[in-house]
Order: C-alpha cells, then sequence, then structure tokens
C-alpha cells in the first residue's frame, strides 16, 4: 500500500466518519441561534468557533459534510448509471452511427460546464441541492461515458472476448459479463477523481446561491455568509475551506492510490 | 488537411445548432409569462398583447427560435426583459471585465505552469519533483472562491496593496483596470496552473524517454541545451490542447470569481437576470459561454492537425 493510499484514506474516512456521526451526535445544535455567543473564535467550547447567530461552526462543518457528500456521491451515481451504459454500447457498436451519436452526443454535453447547466436549471425551476445534483450529474456523464468506451474498445480486440463471441453470447451480454469487470477498477478510479470534483462543484454551486438553500448546511454557504465578515472574524472563512480542501485532497490521494493499487497501467483524465 | 478542416467545420455548426435548441427548449420550460410578469397582475390584457408583440413573444415557439438565432448571427441578441436595453450592449459592456479576467489567468497560470511542470520533469523523484507535485496536489483540491477571499483577507485587508473588490474601468488607463484585475485572476489561474503543470511534467517525462532524446545527447548536447532544444518543444503539444481547454473553463469559473470581488462581469449579469427572471438574458449568455468552449476546442483541433499530420485521419 502507498502512501497515497494510506493518507488518502485517512482523510476521507474522516471526513465520511464525521457525517455519518452527525446523523447520531453534534457537539450542540447545528441550527440553534446563541446570539451572545455570536463570532467566538475557536476556543475550548467551540473547537471551530461561532459563527455571527452563534451558531458552533463544528457542528455546522458535521453537518454541511453530509451535503457535501450526499450532492457528489449522486451525482457520480447518475454518471456512472448513464455514462457506463452508453460508453459500452458505443465500443460494442463501434463505428455504427449509434457509437457516432452517443460520441458525439457526449461532445455536446462537455461543452455545457456544470455551472452552465446549473445557471440554466436554476433559471427555469428555482435554486437548491437537488439542481446541484443533476448540473454535475449530468455533466459527469460524458467522463463514465468516454473512459469505458476507450477501456471497452481495447477489450473487444482481446481473445477471451473472441471466445465468449464463439460461444454464442451476444454483445450486450459480453459488455455485461467480460467487458464491465475488467473496466470495474478503472471506473472506481475515475469515480473517486469525479467524486472529489464533485465536492468542490457543489461548493462553488452553493456558494454563488445555485445549490443548498438554507437551512440545508454546507460548506460552500457557509463561505458566502463569511464574505462580508472576513475581516473581522476569518475563522468563518478559513475554516469550511479547510474542510473542503481536506475532503478534495483526501479524495484525490485515495484515487491516486487506488490507481496505483488497483492496476498501475490504467490513466484517470483529470478533467 | 482542407478535408478534415471542412469535417470539423460540419461538426462544429451542427454541435452549435444542437446546443442552441436544447438551450432554447430548456429556457421555454420555465413557467410564466415574461410579459404579465413585468406588467403585474392587475395589467390591462391589451397593454399585455402590445408588449408582447415588443418583445417578439407573441409568434409561436418555432418561429421565436428561429428569430432567435438569426438575430444572435447578425448580434443581435434580443431586448432585455428587465432593463429594456438591447441585450447584446448588456453583454458587450460586461465581456470587457469577463473576457480580459480569463485572458488575464490564463497568462498567468501559463507562466506559473510551465516552470513549474519543466523544473519538476527535469527532476524526476528528487526533492525539488516532490514539492512541485505536493503544492500542484495542494493547488487542485484549493476551491479558487475561497482562495479569493483569503487573497482579499491578506492582500487587500491586511496590506492594502488591492482593493477589496470592484473594478476600476478600463477609462481610468489600462494599469488601474489590470490591477483591479489582479487578485482576481491569480485566484481563478491557481487550480488551473496546478493541472497544467502536472500535464506539463507528465508530457515532458514521456518526451525525455524517447530515443531522439538519447540521440541528442550522444551528439554532444549538455542535458540542459536537449531539455529546451528537444524536449520542451515536443511536449508542447499535448499541453497546448489543455491550455485551449481550459480557457473555456476560465470563463465560466469567472463566473463564480467575479461575485467574490463584486465584478460586473457577466457572472453577475446572470446572477442578476435569473433573480429578475430575465431569461432572455440566461438565456443568450448561457449560448455564449457554450459558444465559447465549442469554438475554442474546433479551434484547438484544428491547430493540433496542423502540427501533427497523424490526427488528420481520425475523426
Amino acid at each position: 500500500m502507498s502512501r497515497n493510499l494510506i493518507l488518502g484514506s485517512a482523510l476521507s474516512s474522516l471526513v465520511v466518519l464525521a457525517a455519518l456521526v452527525s446523523f447520531v451526535w453534534t457537539p450542540y445544535d447545528h441550527a440553534a441561534l446563541n446570539i451572545p455567543d455570536k463570532l467566538q473564535p475557536p476556543n475550548a467550547q467551540h473547537w471551530f468557533g461561532t459563527d455571527h447567530f452563534g451558531r458552533d461552526m463544528f457542528s455546522m462543518i458535521m453537518v454541511g459534510a453530509r451535503t457535501s457528500i450526499a450532492v457528489a456521491l449522486v451525482a457520480v451515481g447518475i454518471g456512472m448509471a448513464l455514462g457506463v451504459p452508453l460508453g459500452l454500447t458505443a465500443a460494442a457498436r463501434k463505428g455504427s452511427w449509434l457509437d457516432e451519436v452517443i460520441m458525439r452526443g457526449n461532445d455536446l454535453v462537455f461543452a455545457f460546464p456544470s455551472l452552465v447547466i446549473a445557471i440554466l436549471i436554476t433559471a427555469v425551476f428555482g435554486a437548491g441541492a437537488i439542481n446541484a445534483i443533476i448540473a454535475i450529474g449530468i455533466f459527469n456523464i460524458p467522463v463514465f461515458a468516454r473512459i469505458t468506451r476507450g477501456a471497452a474498445l481495447s477489450l473487444w480486440e482481446r481473445e477471451f472476448i473472441l471466445a465468449a463471441r464463439v460461444a454464442g453470447k451476444g454483445a450486450a451480454r459480453i459488455s455485461a459479463e467480460h467487458i464491465l469487470p475488467n473496466v470495474a477498477n478503472l471506473l472506481i478510479v475515475q469515480g473517486t477523481i469525479q467524486f472529489s470534483l464533485g465536492i468542490l462543484a457543489e461548493a462553488g454551486l452553493s456558494y454563488v446561491g445555485l445549490g443548498a438553500q438554507s437551512p440545508t448546511p454546507s460548506w460552500g454557504r457557509m463561505l458566502a455568509d463569511a464574505q462580508t465578515m472576513v475581516s473581522f472574524a476569518p475563522h468563518l472563512a478559513l475554516i469550511p475551506g479547510l474542510a473542503i480542501i481536506v475532503t478534495v485532497l483526501g479524495l484525490n490521494l485515495l484515487g491516486d492510490g487506488l490507481r496505483d493499487w488497483l492496476d498501475p497501467r490504467i490513466r484517470v483524465a483529470r478533467a | 488537411m482542407l478535408r478534415y478542416t471542412l469535417k470539423r467545420l460540419l461538426s462544429l455548426l451542427v454541435s452549435l445548432a444542437v446546443a442552441s435548441v436544447v438551450i432554447f427548449a430548456v429556457i421555454e420550460v420555465a413557467p410564466g409569462d415574461p410579459a404579465s410578469f413585468m406588467l403585474g397582475v392587475n395589467a390591462q390584457e391589451d397593454t399585455l398583447a402590445a408588449l408582447r408583440a415588443e418583445l417578439g413573444l407573441d409568434v409561436s415557439k418555432t418561429q421565436r427560435y428561429f428569430n432567435w438565432i438569426s438575430g444572435m448571427l447578425v448580434g443581435d441578441f434580443g431586448t432585455s426583459y428587465t432593463y429594456r436595453t438591447p441585450v447584446s450592449q448588456m453583454i458587450a459592456d460586461r465581456l470587457w471585465v469577463s473576457l480580459p479576467l480569463a485572458l488575464y489567468a490564463l497568462t498567468l497560470s501559463t507562466l506559473i505552469a510551465f516552470p513549474a511542470g519543466i523544473y519538476a520533469a527535469a527532476r524526476r523523484g528528487k526533492p525539488g519533483d516532490l514539492t512541485v507535485m505536493g503544492a500542484t496536489q495542494l493547488g487542485i483540491a484549493v476551491p479558487n472562491f475561497w482562495f479569493a477571499m483569503m487573497l482579499v483577507l491578506i492582500f487587500a485587508i491586511n496590506l492594502r496593496w488591492f482593493n477589496a473588490g470592484g473594478f476600476a474601468g478600463w477609462d481610468n488607463g489600462f494599469w488601474t483596470g489590470l490591477h483591479s484585475l489582479t487578485l482576481p485572476a491569480i485566484a481563478l489561474a491557481l487550480p488551473q496552473a496546478a493541472i497544467l503543470a502536472r500535464v506539463m511534467r507528465s508530457s515532458l517525462l514521456d518526451i525525455l524517454a524517447e530515443d531522439f532524446m538519447r540521440t541528442a545527447r550522444a551528439k554532444g548536447l549538455t542535458r540542459r541545451q536537449a531539455l529546451w532544444r528537444h524536449g520542451v518543444r515536443n511536449a508542447l503539444i499535448p499541453v497546448l490542447t489543455i491550455i485551449g481547454l481550459q480557457f473555456s473553463f476560465l470563463l465560466a469559473g469567472s463566473i463564480i470569481i467575479e461575485q467574490v470581488f463584486y465584478l460586473p462581469g457577466l457572472g453577475r449579469l446572470v446572477f442578476q437576470a435569473i433573480s429578475a427572471r430575465d431569461l432572455i438574458v440566461v438565456e443568450s449568455v448561457v449560448m455564449l459561454l457554450v459558444f465559447a468552449v465549442i469554438t475554442v476546442n474546433f479551434l484547438v483541433d484544428l491547430a493540433y492537425a496542423a502540427v501533427d499530420p497523424r490526427l488528420r485521419s481520425r475523426t
């Protein structure tokens, strides 16, 4: 096991653990207002200090981790659930009109950065965490479709696939039974990277007001709230920022570590 | 090359056409009639009808789509529902902030990433390489808008070298304008520089393993001469592709950074338009951003094919 893998899994587990524990316990109620204790810097009672309403920042960070993880995880799920079958289909029908349509469609979706998709959705349906999930999820689809197709194409040339065809298996069955298990490692690694990009994107979207809305706690919104107070209460901006960095860094290291551990030959696209 | 160019041009036009239909269709799903939104619930039916006619809303959806597209082709983006001014004028004003910001950030990120990537590759596995790689790992993990807030805290609030926000405008001189875009450009450039430095390093490492590099050393060039004359130049090809792709992300990314610095760019315009339900502005800005992404990718593909003839046979 590499250093990357150990450090990456340690940091990622820490964040996931904080999110899980927040369901049963937080030091304080994350939504409880306590104006007399407002804007305290980190201290023994409030490890991460308090915000302008006197809410405990540590509890807010713990609960905020839930939003970040949920949004990024579901977005990766959407990307995989739609992108992988598309990629498998395109590879199985290589060179056909179906392959062409799928890949051109992917190029088109790629031209819409997740922020732009979020702007479009919000303009029509209003802001919310669901929009962030959809926007990031749509952006993930071509990422998974491309990487699946690329890996599947080289597998289709292999002899064991030829053997499966000789045995009378159809393209769909070969894709599911032989191609998919062989691209799984690659998908796990890319999934980790997209997860970390999703955390960053969610923070950005909720920062500009296109993501999770009050009262759902979110790291990006905490940063937006902190903006006007950063001069006299820097901890309001520092702490949510560090939470994002630790999470993204952890996931990236985990992704790199997993890649080296599962298969040193595979290369991951980092858009 | 001509055949390849025409083929890519056709695919560019198809992409743009499909993208415009998608954007128009999504915005059309939006509930509510802009005219009644503007005039309020007590508006008279004939006033509403007159306003709809003025805004070009009294025709069928297909007709409106073609009006929108044909207008855009000649630079007419329609009239803003809230400000009653031409959308093209509003966008042009804001582009004078967003576009220079994106270009400034692109320049900075290239200036940081090239030396860092070349340095790391030349010292592969040594402490210098590990330091650069560690820094880029961190750079990728830092959200640019948070980094922007930290820059404001340090360089504007504490050191007072820059203003915390706002844009001085180009009318007060080029350097004044550039000065107020400096912190936003740095914030925008950092994560991109981290990615670019990693691409530069791995591309250069691939080249350094090539036979012609050994030949260059064998004919008597020093390590440094071989690196600069043959290594860096060949490594630049994939790096340029990434730079092209980054430009469109910088343009979109500037939308978030503008919020931190209260810059009057495309981002502010689009967010104001969303809250005012000025959908024609949203529609046009989104189309413009998507147009920029698709066109830049097209140009990168062409430049790439011009440099590397092997790519022309691929689609």
